[in-house]
């Protein structure tokens, strides 16, 4: 398969404190890599540094061989291609869902309104919230309003999609619908790069286990390979903890 | 020692704690506190504003001069003369003179929306090309927030036609006190405008910038359409006073109400114009004022309600 993304030695510090240290990490077309560890271990900077919202002090990322810390790059075309989900999922309060939807594609992408109408109601049909297309984003609950975030990145129809512990905030009986869309883009070859608590998800749609410890990569494996035989005594005792 | 204190008193509370457990406690108010509660509530509050504002008339009306005051400030006839003035005996309308008021906030409020709002945005900006202006308009927003306005009214209105520049110094006051309202509340405007812009969450650019909009498109459709939520309450505020600031531009010999009601003062030796003038100041700001109030409170329970 195509490499879409490579991290190679990436470093990242914010003042004295050293979130990233010599990450490298390979990102495939089709594929999903989870990235576990604990809160703090630099899952999150990973992928805003991703998508150029945090810049690197050491190494470079490419995407689709192109350096993005050349200061020819333009952040906002890079971004086009690869798009992202946050833990708080930053819908925009101003907007109904979906306007929320058709920003992206209408004012980044400049396509034409009508068109990307038709796709952007398919989208919310796909979640089940297409009756819902007029509220506001206040109006839904929290794992409503995780789900049309991530179908507002699908709108993007971004080659990557990059997701920042998307259930997090989530009430725990909301979880699970949230997981249930990721399963399906997983199952439909969406590329993803998922940081994630949720042990058990990785396990099942992850082709690549990847554990951070304090901006290291400790060890990076298939689910089998972590999950049953990890070979190094951090990545044991993690999760031995979460697990 | 203090150690030894604490311990005790908290051996001490526990045990008072365990005796009282037997005897379920009582929620009722002592008799004194249940005075005031509802019907006798609004009985106590009639009472309570029928004196407090019976006693500020009978200040006023009883006072040593009070017979004087009513004469020269509250006199019937002359605030009518003063309203309505009199061409003939060179006496100029306060009704009219507000008119002038009212062209002159209107114009200023126009230019301030958009100066300040050009003023705020230049102070943002990030290009390396516009550094020079980023400066510039933080020194413009330190220097007129820190001057008085009636020296800028005078400043203005005197120093720019003695430049003998043209166009530029041959108006009428009227519009050298625009210009001055206008250089003054910019600067107020611009740091509103500034708090607002800065009010919106991070992780709202965050999320428009993973959209790929650019940094004008972030601003257009995700971080100004949020800023005007906040930024309206405290702009309209500054409207208000600015309102009221035209009546400044009577010192350039503008002749608007305050003026008026001065020619009238000095010309029948009655100030009931300056009641009038105030009347009518009132009736201009107090709609706003209440607006103002309406849309605050609207966005507090909004915030409240949690959203």
């Amino acid at each position: 398969m195509e490499k879409v993304l490579e991290l190679a030695n990436v470093s990242k510090r914010f003042g004295s404190n050293e979130v990233l240290k010599n990450v490298s990490l390979d990102l495939h077309r089709h594929e999903v890599v989870c990235l576990i560890g604990a809160s703090g271990s630099g899952k999150s900077t990973l992928l805003r540094c991703s998508n150029l919202l945090e810049k690197v002090d050491g190494g470079t990322i490419s995407l689709f061989g192109q350096d993005l810390g050349d200061p020819r790059i333009d952040p906002s075309l890079v971004r086009r291609h690869i798009a992202m989900v946050f833990q708080s999922y930053n819908l925009f309060p101003h907007l109904n869902v979906l306007e929320n939807i058709l920003l992206g594609p209408v004012h980044s992408l400049k396509r034409k309104r009508a068109d990307v109408l038709g796709e952007a109601m398919e989208l919310l049909e796909r979640i089940g919230l297409a009756d819902r297309a007029k509220d506001f984003p206040d109006r839904l609950s929290g794992g409503q309003q995780q789900r049309v975030a991530i179908v507002r990145s699908l709108a993007m129809q971004p080659d990557i999609l990059l997701l920042d512990e998307v259930t997090s905030a989530l009430d725990p009986t909301l979880v699970g619908e949230v997981l249930d869309l990721l399963r399906d883009l997983a199952q439909q070859g969406t590329t993803m790069l998922i940081a994630t608590h949720e042990m058990n998800f990785a396990k099942e749609v992850a082709h690549q286990v990847v554990y951070l410890d304090q901006g290291v990569l400790v060890e990076r494996g298939t689910p089998e390979e972590m999950f049953s035989a990890p070979q190094h005594e951090a990545t044991r005792q993690f999760l031995g903890r979460v697990l | 020692m203090a150690r030894h204190l604490h311990e005790r008193s908290l051996t001490e509370a526990l045990v008072v704690a365990s005796t009282q457990e037997s005897s379920a406690p009582s929620f009722f108010a002592p008799r004194r506190k249940r005075l005031l509660v509802g019907r006798r509530g609004l009985v106590a509050s009639l009472l309570s504003s029928v004196i407090i504002l019976g006693a500020l008339v009978a200040v006023f009306w009883l006072a040593p001069g009070g017979a004087n005051v009513r004469y020269f400030f509250f006199n019937p006839h002359d605030m009518w003369a003063s309203f309505v003035g009199d061409p003939q005996k060179g006496l100029s309308s306060v009704g009219q003179g507000l008119l002038t008021n009212i062209w002159m906030f209107l114009i200023s409020e126009l230019l301030v929306l958009f100066f300040g709002l050009v003023i705020a945005w230049t102070r943002m900006t990030q290009s390396p090309v516009l550094a020079p202006f980023r400066f510039l308009s933080a020194l413009y927003t330190d220097i007129f927030r820190g001057i008085p306005i009636l020296l800028v009214i005078f400043m203005v209105g005197f120093g720019l036609p003695a430049l003998s520049l043209g166009v530029l110094s041959n108006q009428s006051p009227a519009v050298y006190g625009c210009m001055a309202l206008t250089i003054t509340y910019s600067a107020y405007v611009a740091e509103v405008f500034r708090a607002g812009i800065h009010s919106v969450p991070n992780g709202q650019i965050f999320a428009a910038r993973s959209l790929g909009l650019s940094n004008a498109a972030t601003m257009r459709r995700v971080i100004l359409p949020q800023a005007v939520r906040t930024v309206i309450p405290p702009l309209l505020n500054d409207f208000i006073s600015l309102q009221k600031d035209t009546a400044l531009v009577s010192v350039l010999g503008a002749v608007e109400a305050t003026r008026a009601a001065q020619i009238y003062g000095s010309t029948d030796f009655n100030f009931s114009g300056y009641v009038v003038a105030a009347g009518l100041f009132l009736l201009m700001t107090i709609p706003l004022t209440r607006f103002t109030d309406r849309l605050i409170e609207r966005d507090r329970t909004r915030r409240l309600a949690g959203n």
